[in-house]
């Protein structure tokens, strides 16, 4: 892992409020796996302070390293103005990523909104025939993809809540229709997106016994293992009280997780 | 000055330390964290993470939030407790050519002394630095550290129990640090670093609740600087000992204000977060300021602030 400031490529609106920021971090993409994060600095002023963690979308080329976000807060709004040019402060690659080796099987990447951020990355790596994508929004204007990411979504289901594409609902409908028509042998899941949507998915997996991998966020103000801020709750199972997302995720296999107390 | 380096080493009496940057307690884990990212053996000294008799699994989250040029956090003083820091974290810290304190807390002035007696005869520690503001279980739960009897009582349990230097680490929730500062002085301490976060409280107005899962937390970074710069130049006047300064360090100039107000050392804490090579930065910027300012010896800054 390193520390460096990354010259902005491109960074560029794919659709509302959300970008993909394209940045000339060789080292850092060299390395990268999908499902690891980047603790991102935009200023080097004190407000906002902390670093933010961000996943890796992707690599382009052997140097550029993909960031897709969406501008919520005072950080990623200054993000989404940054120019090409301009820098920002990278400090990874961070965590641990999917374990691809058990995506051999037919893989379904379901993801929830701004959760296609590592999804994306995955994708990039595995055989295109191999997986199939389902992603869901809240509305048209919010879909990535779709709308010049730059990045080709194979086999992409896609649901809105409000109906203005795809299928109405949420994406975890799409996950259950699938495995209702397709039964689960075989199947194998990776999934990012707000916690109610990773609880339904976790629900339907472990109903349909199908593995799934989850990727979770936490506030964290380090992303080294050393300000122990981004607890999640181990289930029972485990032997330990608390995994610390940074360190021992992003990536957890669904059943590490207390889903009840999370 | 000839291109003579300047002197950054400082002398606390008990302890030389080459340069006056230590990394504070909780937010450099046990060093180990920070390896690949920092030569640890630049640094004046590192205070590990608050370490308790027994393993500490921390509060349930969220455990941090960000407020304005700060943080807000209650993590719990997480740790693995005496035996397992003991087996795991001191053969790293023993392979450090720097000075090594030990952060210690209980719940209980047994627990204290337990913890201090643990780490006796460990040769890679150089003194305990002894957080007093956790909550006193035995008499109620007021924190150790808002009392100057309950404060000197710990100390000198401490003292007792330990063959290390013991620095005493103020909390600034009380009504005057000079009186918490003076007690422990005259119970034994060493020296007293200061000061420790400040309770605080965030509320999401959405949902009407607190941000953290612990209601309150400790507030540090840049936004309690100038109460930290206040309480260490209130306290440095009070007693004889060494004090250490710290609260929202995040460059040279910032740890200079520090030692100009009477601070022997200090600590860098939530800026590791942030940047990891900050104390190298902070160590270097010294050194230039020195050079241009054509002091040749960072001692020569201690303690000048001028009366306006």
């Amino acid at each position: 892992m390193i520390e460096k400031d990354a010259g902005i490529v491109f960074n560029r609106k794919v659709a509302h409020a959300t970008f993909l920021m394209g940045l000339n971090a060789p080292e850092i993409a060299g390395k990268a796996a999908p499902g690891q994060f980047v603790m991102l600095r935009v200023t080097k002023g004190i407000d906002p302070l902390l670093r933010r963690p961000f996943s890796i979308s992707g690599v382009q080329g052997t140097d550029t390293l993909l960031i897709l976000y969406r501008a919520v807060g005072r950080g990623t709004s200054i993000m989404s103005e940054k120019k090409e040019g301009e820098s920002v402060s990278l400090l990874g690659p961070l965590g641990n990523g999917f374990d691809l080796e058990a995506s051999k099987k037919k893989m379904i990447l379901l993801a929830g909104g701004i959760g296609i951020a590592p999804l994306l990355f995955v994708a990039q790596r595995l055989e295109p025939a191999s997986y199939r994508f389902m992603t869901g929004f809240r509305s048209k204007q919010e879909i990535i993809g779709a709308d010049g990411t730059g990045i080709i979504l194979n086999n992409n289901e896609i649901s809105t809540d409000d109906g203005s594409f795809g299928r109405k609902g949420f994406v975890t409908d799409l996950l259950k229709g699938r495995i209702e028509r397709d039964g689960p042998e075989g199947v194998c899941l990776f999934t990012c997106g707000p916690l109610l949507m990773l609880k339904n998915a976790v629900k339907i997996a472990a109903e349909s016994r199908i593995p799934c991998q989850v990727s979770l966020e936490a506030n964290m103000a380090c992303g080294l293992g050393a300000c122990q801020g981004c607890a999640v709750p181990a289930s029972v199972a485990m032997n330990e009280t608390y995994y610390h997302v940074c360190q021992d995720g992003p990536v957890f296999e669904m059943n590490q997780i207390d889903w009840d107390r999370i | 000055m000839n291109g003579k380096r300047a002197e950054l080493g400082v002398d606390l009496g008990f302890m030389r330390l080459k340069n006056p940057v230590i990394t504070a307690s909780g937010t450099f884990g046990y060093g180990e964290e920070y390896k690949d990212l920092v030569d640890l053996n630049r640094l004046g000294g590192i205070a590990v993470k608050g370490l308790s008799l027994e393993p500490k699994e921390g509060n349930p989250p969220p455990r941090i939030i960000e407020t304005p040029c700060g943080m807000l956090n209650a993590i719990g003083l997480a740790n693995p407790g005496l035996k397992a820091f003991i087996e795991k974290k001191v053969p790293f810290l023993e392979t450090l050519d720097t000075n090594i304190i030990v952060n210690i807390y209980g719940h209980s002035l047994t627990e204290y002394g337990a913890v201090a007696a643990g780490l006796k005869g460990i040769d890679a520690i150089d003194a305990l630095e002894v957080n007093i503001s956790c909550p006193n279980v035995e008499q109620g739960g007021m924190a150790f550290g808002t009392d100057p009897d309950t404060s000197a009582r710990v100390t000198e349990e401490v003292l007792e129990k330990s063959d290390k230097p013991v620095i005493v680490k103020l909390s600034p929730n009380v009504t005057d640090i000079r009186v918490i500062a003076k007690a422990v002085q005259k119970a034994g301490a060493h020296a007293v670093s200061l000061i420790n976060t400040l309770t605080g409280m965030s509320i999401d107005i959405e949902s009407g609740r607190p941000e953290l899962f612990n209601l309150t937390g400790g507030l540090s970074g840049p936004a309690i600087r100038p109460v930290a710069v206040h309480m260490v130049y209130q306290v440095a006047q009070a007693v004889e000992i060494p004090v250490i300064g710290m609260g929202g360090i995040i460059e040279y100039r910032d740890a200079l204000e520090f030692l100009i107000a009477g601070a022997r050392a200090v600590q860098v804490g939530t800026a590791n977060f942030v940047s990891p090579g900050v104390c190298a930065e902070i160590i270097e910027g010294m050194e230039e300021y020195l050079r241009v300012k054509d002091i040749p010896d960072i001692n020569g800054i201690i303690g000048t602030v001028k009366s306006a």
